[in-house]
């Protein structure tokens, strides 16, 4: 009994030090320090496309570098790509599983990635004249929610198993593991220069980790439900999350915590999917009440509305060059907007 | 006589569904106003209407559910009734007899009310086997009234497929489910045909319809009742049931043992050391950033040219793809080192300058180590010899200036070289170029140039253009008849 009691304490007492230390450094709000900045318009963006083509759910999609392609991944067993600004589908791949969580590009979008329930990430060769298979990777013992490429070989993932991996296109091997949430991983976001990355998970907690040793290097607490997605700030010194819990936060790795929350008067629908506007300034927030908030980010103020959708939006994305923002929904439908 | 058949009774022991779950606590007030509504004499009327030579049993008007309502729940705006009257269709307790989508009209369209064996209260999460039966069973009735939806024909060849193998089994059970129905009255038939079909619109709605039922397949398992036995509808045993899509993967509870405290502890010490910068940096940090790409950022600046999706012109991303940048390009490579490298022009601009200081080594060497990055795996070690004997080795064509310490590390990286066996090296070289060159460079004429260059040449194009303009628009006024043309024009 002893033994492990000690141990707990001592746990315990550097929890409360850091505690103390966190609180030592709040010398001002985020709200506080942004008063004296000027509030960010109003803004009402249109819709300017509405893809059709899906027959069921959207649940996840992503932009590709040149700022036009996209793809989306959907229940109904495909991933579409789309040439969003024609407003054509440039191609479409069938899925052998048609429970797909997340979807991804590669930098040259010759290579989408997708993954689900199936407990795998398979890549996908789209370059080619038809679309073929290359790589599945099935190391994961839970469905995989997110999936990131690194290059045209290495590819990151977050899985329903709590653990995150990266890993090697070409052999399918694991190159590394990153374990320490206590929760289902939901989300992933890299830095630019991929040394780095964050994970949100169903434990309520954020977590930076190294990419290349494994090594957890900072925890980030404060929500009270699963996390369901995270991006970084364009500075990369902060970054944002999503949850069940109704609010998004924001929190600075230098701060080593908390330092905005942004919340309904009424809270009532969960936040599933968020994308930054290239300055940073924006956050446009989609919510399971079908409904897609902009947010002013340094003030927390809400500032606009998306809506447009007939069921829940479940993921946002803004392509590099900031020109736009798209959203996919439970209806089938996305809808592009500025 | 709109009572419940009393063979379907709600089942107990479905497994207990929680009566204090959000979910449990808003059934049962519905389920109250929908009991109350349908009570013989406080209810709305609801009786057999005559139409063609048929009969349409047991229905009441959209029209005085919502009278009802508001009468009874004391609401003053119709259309909140109208509202509350949609949700409790969308949830399954009542329904238009003739439309699959649920929801309520203030009008004269015909409603009924879900058998309680159909309630959403009962926990319901019927399996495709189930909607398979139904469908197939539809299509063997030879009724108009009963012919499947564009949708419904659609899911039936979907489970067709899904079902190859048990497609007998299946088609059996639809026999033995219409012989049932085959032994009802005939009113009664109509009554629970539309309860059923009902059911089914709630559990697999129309495309595009709101569907109450859905859950996140990501959450599903960590649901609250994961030892629910699953029912079947029309009481097939678990066996000649589906597998469900959900992935059951328990966890073992994990204890903490003193090992994973021990872990903590160290991880919680390396989180003590780090400092902790003071808030008012950070929002300093944060709201700088933001102010300097205000400008760059589309949805709170108004672009030139206009932004594509807003003009539908493309032109705005010939300009970004163009190796001549325009002024608002060349400012952001100002903005950070990273900033100018990421920019195909802005590395080429940095480049030359680098060059002309015979210092191009330490930039051409950080480009080489990013490519080697990307190389597929069977090119690493070769590429990382090359890059070794280039820039590092004794005598190296393109010596770059590493300190010791990064020097050693390196080149025992080379023994066994991957991908990041230079990434020392290469920390090292961009700290130097961002403290020195890119500082040299920022403050170069070329740089300056090229800044305040393009404002040169826009404003002298911007005088040609117009004096271009003038002489056409005198030329044309000359050669019009009227001489009053020529003095407008100038």
């Amino acid at each position: 009994m002893g033994e492990l009691d000690v141990l707990k304490k001592e746990a315990e007492t550097l929890k409360a030090q850091i505690e103390t230390a966190r609180k030592a450094v709040n010398d001002a709000t985020m709200e506080s320090a942004a008063s004296g900045v000027a509030a960010a318009p109003r803004i009402q963006p249109k819709a300017r496309r509405t893809l059709k083509g899906h027959t069921a759910k959207i649940y996840a999609l992503y932009w590709a570098l040149d700022n036009k392609l996209m793809v989306s991944g959907s229940q109904d067993g495909k991933l579409l790509v789309w040439d969003t600004h024609a407003g054509n589908l440039a191609n479409c791949v069938p899925l052998k599983s048609a429970w797909v969580m997340t979807v991804s590009f590669s930098p040259s979008a010759g290579l989408v990635a997708s993954g689900g329930l199936d407990n795998m990430c398979t890549i996908v060769n789209i370059a080619a004249e038809k679309p073929k298979t290359l790589r599945e990777i099935d190391g994961h013992d839970g469905y995989v929610a997110s999936s990131r490429f690194l290059s045209e070989t290495e590819i990151l993932t977050a899985s329903g198993d709590q653990t995150c991996g990266l890993w090697d296109i070409e052999t399918g091997k694991q190159k590394q593991s990153f374990l320490n949430h206590v929760g289902d991983c939901m989300c992933l976001a890299m830095t630019q220069d991929q040394t780095t990355f964050l994970s949100g998970a169903c434990d309520s907690s954020a977590k930076l980790w190294d990419i290349r040793d494994g090594q957890c290097k900072q925890t980030f607490i404060g929500h009270t439900g699963d996390i369901n997605a995270i991006s970084w700030m364009p500075n990369e010194k902060a970054f944002i999350t999503g949850s069940d819990d109704c609010t998004l936060r924001m929190f600075d790795i230098r701060a080593d915590q908390e330092i905005m929350v942004y919340q309904n008067a009424q809270p009532t629908a969960g936040v599933t999917s968020l994308s930054l506007s290239l300055s940073g300034r924006l956050l446009f927030a989609g919510y399971d009440d079908f409904n897609c908030n902009i947010w002013d980010s340094l003030k927390g103020e809400k500032i606009g509305v998306l809506a447009g959708h007939d069921n829940r939006v479940s993921c946002t994305g803004i392509p590099s060059d900031g020109m736009c923002v798209s959203t996919g929904s439970w209806d089938s439908f996305l809808k592009v907007w500025n | 006589m709109a009572e419940a058949n009393p063979e379907q009774q709600p089942s107990a022991g479905v497994g207990d569904p929680d009566e204090d779950s959000p979910n449990m606590i808003v059934y049962r007030k519905i389920e109250d106003i929908v009991t109350r509504i349908q009570h013989e004499t406080e209810g709305v009327p609801i009786r057999t209407v005559k139409s063609f030579l048929s009969k349409i049993p047991s229905v009441v008007t959209g029209v005085d559910i919502v009278q009802w309502l508001m009468k009874n729940l004391t609401i003053d705006d119709p259309a909140e009734a109208i509202h509350i009257g949609s949700l409790i269709a969308a949830q399954g307790y009542t329904f238009p007899i003739s439309d699959h989508v649920l929801t309520l009209k203030d009008d004269g369209t015909f409603y009924r009310f879900q058998a309680p064996y159909f309630w959403p209260s009962n926990c319901w999460e019927p399996e495709n086997t189930d909607y398979a039966i139904y469908l197939c069973k539809r299509t063997m009735q030879n009724k108009t009234r009963l012919e499947l939806a564009d949708y419904e024909a659609e899911n039936l060849a979907r489970l067709q497929r899904a079902f190859a193998r048990k497609w007998e089994f299946i088609f059996m059970q639809a026999e033995a489910q219409l012989k049932i129905d085959r032994k009802k009255d005939k009113n009664e038939r109509k009554i629970l045909d539309s309860q059923e079909r009902a059911f089914w619109d709630v559990h697999r709605p129309v495309p595009g319809c709101v569907n109450t039922t859905e859950m996140d397949i990501r959450k599903c398992r960590r649901m609250k009742n994961p030892q629910k036995v699953k029912k079947s509808v029309y009481g097939l045993t678990e066996d000649a049931q589906s597998q469900s899509p959900v992935h059951t993967h328990s966890q073992p509870g994990r204890k903490d043992t003193k090992e994973d405290v021990k872990k903590e502890i160290v991880f919680l010490n390396s989180q003590l050391d780090r400092h902790c910068m003071k808030m008012s940096k950070v929002a300093e940090t944060l709201m700088g950033y933001t102010e300097q790409y205000l400008d760059y950022d589309p949805f709170l600046t108004t672009l030139e040219p206009a932004n594509p999706w807003i003009s539908d012109d493309p032109s705005f991303w010939d300009g970004e793809a163009s190796k001549d940048p325009s002024q608002q390009r060349v400012r952001k490579w100002g903005f950070s080192l990273d900033e100018a490298l990421k920019d195909p022009a802005g590395r080429d601009q940095f480049l030359r300058f680098l060059e002309s200081e015979f210092s191009s080594e330490n930039l051409l060497f950080w480009l080489a180590v990013q490519d080697l990055k990307r190389r597929p795996l069977q090119e690493v070690s070769g590429r990382a010899q090359e890059i070794w004997q280039e820039f590092l080795a004794e005598g190296a064509p393109r010596s770059i200036n590493l300190d010791s310490h990064s020097y050693e590390r390196t080149s025992h990286n080379l023994k066994d070289p991957g991908r990041y066996s230079f990434e020392d090296a290469q920390a090292h070289i961009y700290k130097l170029m961002k403290s020195d060159s890119y500082a040299r460079f920022m403050r170069s004429n070329a740089y300056q140039d090229l800044l305040q260059a393009r404002k040169k040449l826009e404003t002298e194009q911007g005088r040609r253009t117009s004096l271009e303009k003038f002489t056409r628009s005198v030329g044309k006024s000359l050669t019009g008849k009227r001489l009053t043309g020529l003095m407008q024009s100038s």
